[in-house]
């Protein structure tokens, strides 16, 4: 609706948000790092699609899955079975007993690639299955869960346990999976060497893209009546029913764009950190993943964003310095988040800096409404809900 | 979903030896009851009678042990509920249960009958004719003046009347409200009274209602429940004057 003058819409409250985190990422950051730790910074991006997915799933449906590591790295390993075959050429695997398919393979007495990594050949295909392995995957739990009605902790647990048997299958097939090492010893993409300076840096841009087209993504579903039935959904599930809507369909919808999403940050990752492994789908990171999202702020796509950036950085500052007392500062942080403030950082803010940046720009919310009311009064209403972008409210004064 | 083209002759709503039973405990018992078209219907009785459990039947919250609920024409007991909904049944329930995170404007919108899947509701857009449709609702349900608060904002009351308005906004055949008054001032009663007077010209309603006064003002006829069946049927006077009816219900 608003997009009819995008122009304007970067000029808004929320267009600026999206602005200052555009600056942050494209400008500030790769000025600010060295390369090495800017492929670090790409990494926590990768995670960030995780969050987004999951603010979408249970911050407004009120989904809480405990599993999108495995959404993750289905996405993950897609990608890497594709840099695998293409590092596995005939020339490159010749001290092999079977020369030409991926080490491991061989090390695990396999003399032939199994069938399901023939298609990985193709670089069209991978990207496809990316997104849709993930999906497929998704609509498969969702259909089995919410058409029966199974939801809340019951629904936590079971995506919990999925991320366990992903965890044990992945290890338990070695020779088709690369067992608990994973998928590692990756070279090129198309014959394009992602281990280089350039290629880093050229690949954490191409994550910075993938991750606004996503919070775009999420942002349009989120504006669209499909937004308000999934927030409408949450508190009041059997109203959403009897007014006509069939509950599951949405909830699978959510729950498929949230591993969409986790896929696509999954395949990043692989590209980004040069190899993939079970470590990263199991309960331990998926559940991290969720922190990510309650610490941004499970309301607040952009809040995800940050939280996603913020809790790993704080996770590699403190692992480098004291790596066994991690764990325990996540889990304070998690209570902490949970218990003083559940609308994370994203939250804070829209209490304690927003009304200073009221202040500050002395912003007149009715002056600046005033002007289009008469024209297009509803469009403007839809603009009165983007104004508050951080929490998906509505400032009780006229919004 | 208006589809069913009913005769006067033919009933809205034929429920035919419904039972439910919760591990042998059967909360409907063999209910038969059958609605004209624009009839205003009152179930009374004491709690515990099974009436709620009716709605629930109807609407498929709950599905039926056995027994059959046909609604113009069309068996509802094997529908899901927003199939339900589709053929024309709108459901309120005892405590309103209204969006509270969203505007009263976007509650209405939401229960819009369009764009109920999934790609419906992403290509679903706000434009003039559900303005329309909207504010007229609000008019209907004295909310004007709210449509751009949160609907945590409103009193009780008000809550009721937009839960109604939702249903309204469906165009639904058959309106159920369940105790559309309960927990209401005075003055809010005697508007809802005038509210339901005015949805009653146009569609057929099912109420659950307890006040003797307002059931004796809206009602066209009355079914009595007790322990799951039909106790006695017909109008407010033939019903007050049941030995049956004083003697479980109304006392004497």
């Amino acid at each position: 609706m608003k997009n009819s003058s995008p122009l304007k819409w970067f000029a808004s409250r929320e267009g600026l948000y999206y602005l200052a985190l555009a600056l942050l990422l494209v400008v500030i950051l790769p000025l600010a790092l060295d390369p090495f730790r800017l492929n670090m910074v790409g990494k926590y991006l990768t995670y960030a699609f995780v969050a987004i997915g999951l603010v979408m799933c249970w911050g407004k449906a009120g989904i809480l899955s405990l599993g999108q590591g495995v959404f993750f790295g289905l996405g993950g390993y897609c990608m890497a079975m594709f840099l695998k075959l293409e590092a596995s050429t005939p020339e490159a695997t010749a001290i092999q007993s079977t020369p030409g398919i991926p080490d491991f393979m061989d090390w695990n007495q396999l003399t032939a690639l199994p069938w399901f990594w023939e298609p990985f050949h193709s670089l069209s295909f991978t990207f496809i299955a990316i997104i849709a392995v993930p999906v497929i995957l998704a609509f498969v739990i969702g259909f089995a869960m919410f058409t029966r009605r199974v939801g809340g902790v019951y629904f936590a647990i079971i995506t919990q346990a999925i991320a366990a048997i992903l965890t044990i299958l992945i290890i338990g097939q070695q020779g088709y999976t690369g067992g608990v090492n994973g998928i590692t010893d990756l070279k090129t993409l198309a014959g394009w060497d992602i281990r280089t300076d350039s290629a880093k840096t050229i690949l954490y841009f191409v994550c910075v893209g993938m991750l606004f087209l996503c919070l775009f993504a999420a942002r349009f579903v989120q504006n669209r009546k499909l937004g308000r039935i999934l927030v409408a959904m949450n508190a009041q599930e059997m109203r959403v029913r009897f007014s006509g809507y069939d509950v599951a369909a949405f909830k699978i919808f959510v729950f498929c764009l949230a591993a969409a999403f986790a896929g696509i940050g999954g395949a990043l990752f692989t590209l980004i950190v040069g190899f993939m492994s079970p470590s990263f789908i199991g309960i331990v990171s998926s559940i991290e993943m969720v922190i990510f999202c309650a610490l941004g702020g499970r309301l607040s796509i952009l809040g995800a964003v940050y939280g996603a950036l913020l809790v790993n950085a704080a996770k590699s500052g403190f692992s480098e310095s004291f790596p066994e007392l991690w764990p325990f500062a996540m889990g304070a942080l998690f209570i902490g988040v949970v218990l003083a403030f559940p609308n994370g950082l994203a939250g804070l803010y829209q209490t304690y800096v927003m009304p200073l940046e009221d202040r500050l720009f002395k912003r007149k919310p009715k002056a600046d409404k005033a002007e289009p009311v008469s024209q297009k009064p509803v469009e403007k209403k839809d603009e009165g809900r983007d104004y508050d972008p951080m929490l998906d409210q509505y400032s009780p004064e006229k919004s | 979903m208006n589809a069913a083209k009913t005769t006067s002759k033919d009933f809205l709503l034929a429920v035919e030896g419904l039972t439910v039973s919760f591990d042998g405990f059967k909360a409907v018992d063999d209910l038969s009851f059958y609605l004209d078209p624009k009839e205003i219907r009152v179930i009374i009785g004491p709690n515990g009678a099974g009436k709620t459990t009716v709605l629930d039947l109807i609407c498929g919250k709950t599905k039926a042990t056995s027994g059959s609920i046909k609604f113009a024409g069309k068996e509802l007991t094997r529908l899901k509920e927003h199939q339900i909904v589709h053929s024309g049944v709108g459901r309120k329930f005892q405590t309103p249960s209204v969006f509270e995170d969203l505007t009263v404007f976007e509650n209405l919108e939401v229960s819009y009958p369009q764009g109920h899947s999934v790609m419906g509701a992403l290509a679903f857009k706000r434009d003039a004719q559900v303005i329309e449709a909207v504010e007229e609702v609000a008019e209907t349900i004295f909310l004007s003046d709210a449509l751009d608060q949160p609907a945590s904002l409103l009193s009780h009351g008000q809550k009721q009347w937009l839960e109604i308005g939702m249903l309204l906004i469906q165009k639904p055949d058959l309106l159920m409200l369940d105790e559309p008054v309960a927990g209401m001032s005075v003055a809010e009663r005697q508007k809802t009274a005038e509210l339901l007077r005015r949805i009653t010209k146009d569609h057929t309603v099912l109420v659950i209602e307890h006040d003797m006064q307002f059931v004796g003002d809206i009602a066209d006829r009355v079914t009595v429940m007790h322990q799951g069946k039909v106790l006695s049927e017909g109008s407010i006077e033939h019903v007050k004057s049941d030995p049956k009816v004083i003697e479980v219900y109304l006392g004497h």
